[in-house]
C-alpha cells in the first residue's frame, strides 16, 4: 500500500454572509495516494477550484478535515506546487530567475540552485531561453516555464487547474505528453483539474467527476489510458471500446445534471 | 516594426509643424505689429533677451543660481516624497489600518489649493526653502501615496499566491513580488508627482522669495518687461519637458517589461 499523501474527510465549504450561505462543496472525501495522477472533472462553477485552492493552502474549508500526510493544512507550502489556469510567471525576473525563484527563496547554495534550474528548464525543452524575458515566450513556454518553477522545488504533491485551458489544440497535446512523461519519469503526484474529458482520461489514473454546486464527487474511474493506449505513441493512440465507454459515462453524468 | 518606426515619424512630423506654425505666427503677429510690441515681444527680441540672461544673469544673479534655487527646492522636496510616499503608500495598501490613518489625511489636503496652506507654512517656518520644500514635498507626497495604494489593491492575486507556494515569506513576497509588481503604477505616479510639484514650485515662488526662475517671472512682470517674462516661460515649460524624458527614461530601463503584461 503506497503512502497517503493527501487525506479529505467530509469537507464543506460555504461563502457568503450568515443569512445567505452558498454551499460550494459538500462532504468531500478523497484520498491521494503517491504516484497518483488524479483528474478532477466537472461543470464550471461545481466549485472544483475551490478544492483546490483548499488544498493548496489559500483557504480554509467550512467543516471537515483536508490533511497532508496526518497533518492539517493550515497555508501555502512548497511542498504543494500550484499550477495556476494562466501562467503566472514574474514579467520582471527573466526565464532563469523565474525557474529558480522557489529554490532561491528556500536559501539553497547558490550551485544547487543552477543545478535544480538548468535540469527543469531542460525537463520542459526551454535550454538556451533562459535569459529572455517572459513577454518573449510563447504562451505554451510560458506554461512550461511555470511547470519547471513548480517543479523546481520538488513538490510532494503537484495542484494543476485546467493549466492547458488557455492553449491552442496542438500545444495542449504536447503539453499532456510532456507532463505524463515528467509524471512518470519523477514519480510525481499530480491533481489536476480540466473541463477536457478526453484530457483527463489520457492523463489519470483516476478520473472523478463532480456534480453542480453544492460540488460532490459523484463518480470515480480508475483508469490506465495513460500507461496504455497513450505510452507508446501519444500523438496516435489508438482508442479501446472500454475508453468510449467510459467517456461517454462521463459525458452523461455531466449533462444530467445540466438538465436539472 | 517597420510600420511603427514609419508611425512615429510622422507622429514626429505633426508635432514639428505644429510648432513651426505657433512661432511663425508669433513672428507675424509681431511683425505687423498686431498688438504691442510691449504685451508681445518679438522673437528676435526675445532670442536677444534669453541670450543676455545666459551670459549676465537676471538682477545680477545668473540664470543658472535661479534656476539651481528652483530645483533644489524642487529635487529636495521630490526625493523626500519617494522616499516617504512609496514605503506608506504600499503599507497602507497592504494593511488596512495604516491605511485607515493615513488616507484619511491625505484626502483632506489633497484637493486643497497648496498656496491656501502656503501662507500658513510661510508664517510657521518663514520665507526661506524649509516652507518652500515643505509646500512641495505635500504637493508631490499625494499622488505617489495614492498611486502605490492603488498599485498594492490591483496586484495580480496569482502573483502572491504563487509566491507563497514557492516557499517565499512576507518580507521576500513584499521586496520581490509586491514592490516590483507595483513600479509601473509608482512611476506613473511620480510623474505625475514632478508636475504638480513643478506648477507648485512656480507659483510659491511668486508668493514669496528673491531668487528662482518663478521669481524671475513675476519680478519681470513688476516692471513690464515681457520679454524676460517670455524667457523664462520657455525655460520652465523646456525644463519640465526635460524632466519627464529623464523619468521616462529611468522608467524604461526599470519597468521594461510595462505594456507586455
Amino acid at each position: 500500500m503506497k503512502e497517503v499523501l493527501i487525506d479529505i474527510k467530509g469537507l464543506c465549504f460555504e461563502y457568503g454572509i450568515k443569512n445567505n450561505l452558498i454551499g460550494a462543496l459538500e462532504d468531500i472525501n478523497l484520498k491521494i495516494e503517491q504516484g497518483e495522477f488524479v483528474c478532477l472533472l466537472g461543470p464550471s462553477g461545481c466549485g472544483k477550484t475551490t478544492l483546490l485552492k483548499i488544498m493548496a493552502g489559500y483557504l480554509q474549508p467550512t467543516r471537515g478535515e483536508c490533511k497532508m500526510k496526518g497533518e492539517t493544512i493550515s497555508g501555502p507550502d512548497w511542498h504543494r506546487g500550484v499550477v495556476f489556469q494562466a501562467p503566472s510567471l514574474y514579467p520582471w525576473m527573466n526565464l532563469n530567475r523565474n525557474v529558480e525563484f522557489g529554490p532561491r527563496m528556500r536559501g539553497l547554495p547558490e550551485d544547487e540552485i543552477n543545478r535544480i534550474r538548468n535540469h527543469f528548464i531542460e525537463e520542459v525543452r526551454l535550454s538556451g531561453f533562459g535569459m529572455k524575458s517572459i513577454f518573449e515566450l510563447s504562451g505554451g513556454m510560458k506554461q512550461r516555464a511555470e511547470l519547471a518553477r513548480v517543479l523546481a522545488n520538488y513538490p510532494e504533491v503537484v495542484l494543476m487547474d485546467e493549466p492547458f485551458g488557455a492553449l491552442d489544440a496542438l500545444t495542449r497535446l504536447d503539453m499532456q505528453a510532456l507532463v505524463r512523461r515528467i509524471w512518470q519519469k519523477n514519480s510525481t503526484t499530480i491533481f489536476m483539474i480540466t473541463h477536457d474529458i478526453d484530457e483527463a482520461l489520457s492523463l489519470g489514473t483516476r478520473v472523478l467527476v463532480m456534480s453542480d454546486r453544492p460540488g460532490k464527487i459523484v463518480k470515480e474511474f480508475c483508469t490506465d489510458f495513460t500507461n496504455t493506449i497513450f505510452q507508446t505513441n501519444p500523438r496516435h493512440p489508438k482508442y479501446s471500446d472500454n475508453y468510449f465507454k467510459i467517456k461517454d459515462e462521463i459525458l452523461d453524468l455531466i449533462h444530467s445534471q445540466d438538465e436539472d | 516594426m517597420n510600420m511603427d518606426d514609419k508611425r512615429i515619424k510622422t507622429e514626429k512630423i505633426y508635432t514639428a509643424v505644429t510648432w513651426l506654425i505657433i512661432f511663425l505666427g508669433w513672428y507675424l503677429i509681431t511683425k505687423f505689429d498686431i498688438v504691442s510690441s510691449t504685451l508681445v515681444p518679438s522673437p528676435y527680441k526675445v532670442w536677444m533677451t534669453f541670450l543676455r540672461i545666459l551670459s549676465s544673469g537676471y538682477n545680477k544673479i545668473s540664470i543658472w543660481a535661479h534656476l539651481g534655487a528652483s530645483f533644489e527646492r524642487l529635487f529636495t522636496a521630490l526625493i523626500l516624497a519617494v522616499i516617504t510616499a512609496i514605503p506608506i503608500g504600499l503599507l497602507s495598501g497592504y494593511f488596512k489600518k495604516i491605511k485607515a490613518v493615513v488616507d484619511s489625511i491625505v484626502e483632506f489636503y489633497r484637493p486643497l489649493p497648496p498656496l491656501a496652506y502656503y501662507t500658513l507654512l510661510v508664517l510657521w517656518m518663514g520665507i526661506e526653502n524649509t516652507s518652500k520644500i515643505t509646500l512641495l514635498f505635500l504637493a508631490g507626497f499625494a499622488p505617489i501615496y495614492i498611486a502605490c495604494v492603488s498599485a498594492v489593491n490591483n496586484i495580480k492575486q496569482d502573483y502572491i499566491l504563487s509566491a507563497k507556494s514557492l516557499g517565499a515569506d512576507q518580507r521576500q513576497i513584499f521586496f520581490q513580488i509586491v514592490l516590483p509588481a507595483c513600479l509601473p503604477e509608482i512611476f506613473t505616479g511620480i510623474r505625475t508627482a514632478v508636475g504638480v510639484a513643478y506648477t507648485t514650485l512656480v507659483a510659491a515662488e511668486m508668493v514669496a522669495a528673491t531668487s528662482g526662475i518663478g521669481w524671475m517671472v513675476l519680478d519681470a512682470s513688476n516692471f513690464l518687461k515681457s520679454d524676460v517674462i517670455f524667457v523664462g516661460i520657455l525655460i520652465m515649460g523646456a525644463t519640465g519637458i526635460l524632466i519627464d524624458m529623464g523619468l521616462r527614461f529611468i522608467e524604461k530601463k526599470l519597468v521594461f517589461w510595462k505594456g507586455y503584461v
